[in-house]
């Protein structure tokens, strides 16, 4: 579970002049959710995210409340030939950025490194790494051998400050000689020492991203490495692809296609799957009107998605291969964008402009108990996403006069984070699977591009350049 | 009157130049030649005569070249024809005002002549009298009706926009066509394609009331991804609100 703190400087917060003016209506609410968090020792407590422009108004605590995180060294590695050199400075380099963006550790600036770089536990100096200006607790290091056709990695986690310690970690990576594979092993160590050090918490450095891009003209789905590399398109329809979804066991993704429906000429919007296994699309049932916004339930065996294949735009489950749909909502008005509480799998979330503009509901999974979720402010809400230990809903919400911002809302209590502010459009957060991370959309640089951040608004990384890029969706393992 | 004076004088002079200067290319006409001794008779000189047919022509139209010559061993025609026989005829349509020349020569000497072809460009076609398509039809008659913020309810203007499809759909009775759904850029891609599916099914429906068979019309949605405007302000959100109505295949 995430732990942030609230901000000791919280009266101050809410009295910076620049914020009264443009955040007049929200000032009142911020102050109570602050005295709330700083009052109770509630299983979340909040920090606030701030652009840089604001820094004098918002601080962060940090991470860990009241543990200060482990710091860690990653050395060169070890080239054991030529051919070996730039693929040793490759991993180390992947392994160095995981381990920072992961949020729970101390990485060793590199220029603080010693001058070593030892290929075994044997030859690593202790006490170097364990001195100033290093301050290692733990030292990440080892040897790349690798000819034309095979590549070889040792791997080690050290704890420097007990030389008599056997080793953390350690690891031999065998495969081909090339960028991708040591990319992929660089990922997986990273996630063995989250693993170790976060006491459990899923890695994500080997995690994907599904999005939307338009670069080749049409929009097509895609999909790229948690850390923005190895870009590619999964389809090519040539017409328009939204809304990419992970299958709960990532083998699978489900989207919104334009496809001939069961009758009439014309191209409509339908629910298509992708398998990542075969590489192509699996038939999936066609059905009249619109058919978007496919969310899966957790344990994979159901799909909810939008469809006015009764005439008005409602929520309908099926079984994951499209038989058996059944109708869930009945309004006089738009209701989409599911999303399931992933730990029950019980709950889902959505949006319905039933009571006039787009705002969130909540319901059971069999459409039970439909019910508004209130929020102190007016505006649009849409884009919802259910962190992945089911205790946080995260969302794209437009406050009067304000831009598209992104939210996260403690489900239990209503209390509030914002995550983003002052940086163009910010939307279709989804939740990476260690609930420590979101990707989004966001129009800051003025293109639409794939972003992602710790999932306290601080660390954002542009994963995305080229066209305009939407909609992504991080796979759940 | 002392520009009419001037002028009629002007005109004389030219006109006494022009005579001059005819005269002038008149080749010299050879002097009879004395009878030739029967033993040692020269050559004959050739003679060539090149004609056309018509001399003016519009472009595009073609013109007959008719040479014939005598006591000529070899002709060439330029421009690009090259030799050709001792008399003859040929089509061409040359694309701009063109001197032709055909030379003569032979034992004699040579000899050649020129006619020169004119090609006036042709003045555009008259307009036809314009029979509307189809489409243009459909174009003028079947426009597109707009939407409020958010909102999939006909308005007014919608209305007339809608009376009058459902009329030109009544006179076309064979016709179907396609009502998609488009939205302003604002609010998510899904909620974006839900609000389309609304408003096409709005328009449609209201079609329907009026008399037009549902079967005639399909709906599509597009959300907010085929915008007709790109800028962001309420003017051009506006345009992009609408149910446009596309002829059916």
């Amino acid at each position: 579970m995430i732990i942030f703190s609230s901000s000791p400087r919280k009266s101050k917060i809410t009295n910076g002049p620049s914020r009264a003016s443009k955040w007049g209506p929200m000032k009142k609410n911020v102050s109570s959710i602050y005295q709330c968090l700083s009052v109770f020792i509630c299983g979340f407590a909040f920090i606030f995210f701030s652009t840089p422009a604001a820094a004098q108004d918002w601080f962060r605590t940090g991470t860990g409340l009241g543990v200060s995180k482990a710091r860690v060294g990653v050395a060169d590695f070890a080239p054991k030939s030529t051919p070996a050199q730039p693929l040793a400075v490759e991993f180390a380099d992947v392994v160095r950025n995981d381990l920072d963006f992961s949020g729970i550790l101390d990485l060793v600036s590199k220029s603080y490194n010693p001058l070593q770089t030892p290929g075994t536990p044997a030859e690593v100096d202790f006490k170097a790494w364990s001195d100033a200006p290093a301050s290692a607790q733990l030292l990440a290091f080892g040897a790349v051998s690798a000819d034309a056709n095979s590549l070889e990695i040792s791997a080690w986690l050290n704890d420097v400050r007990n030389a008599s310690l056997p080793p953390v970690i350690g690891k031999v990576y065998r495969g081909a000689p090339t960028d991708v594979q040591v990319r992929a092993f660089a990922h997986q160590f990273a996630d063995e020492i989250i693993g170790k050090l976060s006491g459990g918490l899923p890695g994500i450095a080997a995690t994907q991203i599904a999005f939307v891009s338009n670069r080749t003209g049409n929009k097509e789905i895609w999909t790229m490495d948690y850390d923005g590399e190895n870009q590619h398109p999964l389809t090519q329809l040539h017409t328009i692809a939204l809304t990419p979804r992970w299958s709960p066991d990532a083998s699978r993704i489900a989207f919104t296609c334009y496809a001939q429906p069961n009758s009439g000429s014309v191209l409509t919007a339908q629910i298509c799957i992708y398998s990542a296994a075969s590489n192509r699309l699996i038939s999936w049932p066609r059905f009249q009107g619109t058919n978007s916004s496919p969310a899966w339930s957790p344990d994979g065996s159901q799909l909810m998605f939008m469809s006015s294949m009764y005439g008005n735009p409602e929520l309908f489950i099926t079984d994951a291969s499209g038989a058996r749909p059944k109708r869930l909502t009945y309004s006089n008005g738009a209701n989409t964008s599911p999303t399931f509480n992933p730990k029950t799998g019980q709950q889902v979330a959505f949006v319905s402009d039933r009571g006039g503009i787009p705002q969130l509901y909540t319901m059971n999974a069999d459409g039970t108990s439909q019910a508004k979720v209130d929020l102190a402010d007016k505006g649009y809400v849409i884009d919802p996403a259910w962190s992945p230990n089911g205790q946080l809903l995260a969302f794209s919400w437009r406050r009067p006069n304000g831009n598209y911002d992104l939210y996260i809302m403690e489900i239990v209590t209503h209390q509030l984070v914002e995550l983003t502010r002052d940086a163009g459009r910010n939307e279709r957060p989804s939740w990476a699977p260690d609930g420590r991370h979101i990707v989004f959309e966001s129009t800051r640089t003025g293109t639409r591009q794939i972003w992602s951040m710790l999932a306290d608004g601080t660390s954002a990384h542009q994963l995305t350049k080229q066209g305009q890029n939407e909609s992504p969706n991080w796979s759940p393992k | 009157m002392w520009n009419r004076t001037h002028a009629r004088a002007l005109f004389a002079t030219l006109i006494a130049f022009t005579a001059l200067g005819a005269a002038c290319n008149k080749k010299p006409v050879p002097a009879p030649a004395p009878t030739p001794p029967p033993a040692a008779e020269p050559p004959a000189r050739p003679t060539v005569n090149l004609q056309a047919s018509p001399t003016f022509i519009q472009r595009g139209q073609s013109t007959t070249l008719t040479w014939s010559s005598t006591n000529a061993t070899s002709l060439t025609l330029s421009p690009g024809i090259g030799q050709v026989a001792a008399e003859g005829t040929q089509s061409l349509s040359p694309t701009d005002a063109t001197t032709y020349t055909i030379t003569a020569t032979g034992p004699g000497g040579s000899a050649d002549a020129s006619v020169r072809v004119s090609v006036t460009v042709p003045p555009p076609p008259a307009p036809a009298v314009h029979q509307p398509t189809l489409q243009e039809l459909f174009d003028k008659e079947v426009k597109d009706a707009y939407f409020d913020y958010d909102k999939a309810d006909i308005r007014s203007d919608a209305r007339d926009a809608l009376s009058a499809t459902a009329q030109f759909l009544r006179s076309y009775p064979q016709m179907k066509i396609v009502v998609e759904g488009h939205c302003d850029e604002r609010g998510s891609t899904e909620y974006n394609l839900a609000l389309g599916d609304r408003r096409a099914a709005a328009a449609k429906q209201f079609l329907v009331s009026l008399g037009i068979p549902a079967d005639r019309l399909e709906t599509v949605s597009y959300g907010k991804e085929r915008p007709f405007c790109s800028a962001s302000t309420e003017e051009c959100y506006q345009q992009n609100r609408r149910a446009h109505f596309v002829m059916g295949k």
